[in-house]
């Protein structure tokens, strides 16, 4: 890719500005990159994480762009690149996705990447319990009206007037 | 304009200083992150999602025990003064309530406040669960929450992953998705300068330290906010145990700085905790952060003794209410009001006045 500003060299930083609300990315190269007033040696990017981001490939070298951040999360199509910048995962199955680079940062900011707190049962495994299938019928009937499959809405509807 | 009767026991029993060592720990908070199987994380939802996702929590709180009869705010639909009140009672997040500079709350941004637990959704996770308790309780505050947790749980399905725990937008908050904080008053400690070694101490022992209103907010009146940096490889109970165990040292920390400046400096303390009240008495104009330092004066004043007839319950509300949008909302006036340091002067003595009487 090339720098954003003098469109000739090779982009090897990217610039993450915040104003008010906006976020905005700049991919330079190292000579506009250090009129721009970044020090290139070590780049700090701009979110709660940078730090420990930067620190994830041990410095400066993590900057360049490494091929596994282009990994991408079959679910919501966030790479990994998208998680450096932004610092925010896209979805749960992010956290499948990302797994070998996200153990060693959740190591960095908690010193552990295993869960050891209470555990959850998923209401699926759960005894059929009358109530969530009364709201989880719910939920599939809103789906079924938006896609417009108004054969599967009727039973649902039916279903949930029987629990009703 | 909001209707203050709508929050169950106005949100405000938190204040009323019956909580443990409640004149140094005004209130213990904790919150809980949690999402929804089946959705993105708040930053990437899109806006059928997140109503979506608002209509499956007011469901389940319909459908279970302790959430029913609880109260749905649309931030989304409410103008920025209400917004602003929701969040100076410690309701909702700035962001949630989208008061940042030139920003609006995001489409199914919204509140589901019961008696005394509160459900922020559509925050930077679908659910923040969170709760209040007047003092230092950690245990009480804690159990309160995780009751509408478990119950919530059993009716939506949460993200939980076998190793990582309750997943989370931000990994500072995966694992149990638990953050417990206290609101600390430590003027004892900011006056014999000992607070900086104080506050270094914390971040080596896992603990971060905050303004009056949490992330990103400075410290005001010296009110600082501990809460446990670190979500996951510790339980629940470990997590708790650990901040109480250290906010227990901060305590006797505050304890002792308070008996050194009686012992060394006990006219010099009366001088300026007697001038703060006379200020707070007296004074015609007040600006918010002005007002918030002279109470904090006042407040060591009533701690050590030297002020008597004044409960912290009374400089409780009036840290609440001298607050823009609730001192607006109180006296009928819009928030951007340039008299608004005349009317909280005004307001500020009234209630001084009665109190003395």
């Amino acid at each position: 890719m090339l720098c954003d500003n003098c469109k000739e060299r090779d982009a090897v930083i990217n610039l993450t500005q915040v104003e008010h609300d906006s976020k905005v990315t700049l991919h330079l190269c190292e000579r506009c990159a250090q009129e721009k007033g970044v020090e290139t040696g070590v780049t700090v990017l701009k979110s709660p994480l940078g730090g420990f981001i930067t620190a994830m490939g041990k410095g400066a070298p993590s900057m360049l762009p490494s091929p596994a951040d282009g990994l991408r999360c079959a679910e919501c199509g966030g790479t990994l690149r998208d998680f450096r910048e932004a610092g925010r995962l896209g979805c749960a199955q992010c956290y499948e996705a990302f797994a070998t680079h996200l153990r060693d940062l959740l190591r960095r900011l908690h010193g552990s990447s295993q869960h050891v707190g209470e555990r959850y049962v998923n209401p699926g495994e759960q005894d059929s319990d009358p109530q969530r299938l009364l709201l989880e019928l719910r939920e599939q009937l809103r789906k079924a009206v938006e896609n417009e499959n108004f054969e599967l809405a009727a039973e649902l509807r039916d279903r949930i007037r029987v629990l009703e | 304009m909001i209707d203050l009767a709508l929050l169950p026991d106005g949100g405000m029993h938190w204040l009323d200083a019956s909580g443990p060592k409640s004149s140094i720990v005004l209130s213990t908070r904790i919150r809980l992150a949690r999402n929804l199987q089946g959705y993105v994380f708040g930053q990437r939802a899109r806006d059928n999602d997140r109503t979506a996702i608002l209509t499956r929590v007011e469901e389940a709180a319909a459908a279970g025990e302790r959430l029913r009869g609880a109260v749905t705010f649309r931030l989304d639909q409410m103008e920025r003064p209400d917004r602003q009140l929701l969040h100076e009672r410690h309701l909702v997040s700035k962001e949630l309530a989208g008061l940042d500079r030139e920003s609006r709350p995001r489409p199914g941004a919204a509140l589901v406040v019961g008696a005394s637990v509160g459900v922020m959704v559509n925050e930077e996770d679908h659910l923040r669960l969170h709760g209040m308790r007047s003092g230092f309780a950690l245990e009480e505050a804690y159990a309160e929450v995780e009751a509408i947790d478990a119950e919530l749980g059993r009716l939506l399905p949460f993200a939980f992953h076998g190793e990582f725990g309750y997943l989370t937008s931000c990994p500072t908050n995966v694992g149990t998705g638990l953050r417990a904080s206290v609101l600390i008053h430590l003027p004892g400690l900011v006056l014999t300068r000992e607070i900086q070694k104080v506050l270094q101490g914390l971040t080596q022992v896992g603990l971060t330290s905050r303004g009056l209103y949490g992330e990103g907010s400075d410290v005001v009146g010296n009110f600082f906010q501990l809460s446990n940096q670190t979500t996951l490889g510790k339980s629940e109970v470990e997590l708790l145990d650990h901040l109480g165990k250290i906010v227990r040292q901060v305590v006797e920390y505050e304890e002792q700085a308070r008996e050194v400046l009686l012992k060394t400096a006990e006219l010099t303390v009366a001088d300026k905790v007697w001038r703060a009240y006379g200020l707070l008495r007296y004074a015609r104009s007040l600006s918010f952060e002005e007002t918030m330092n002279l109470l904090s004066g006042v407040r060591l004043g009533v701690g050590l003794n030297l002020i008597p007839g004044l409960s912290v319950y009374t400089l409780n509300k009036l840290l609440i209410f001298t607050q823009p949008a609730h001192l607006a909302a109180l006296e009928g006036r819009p928030t951007g009001d340039p008299e608004l340091p005349t009317v909280r002067a005004a307001y500020v003595r009234r209630v001084l006045d009665t109190e003395a009487a």
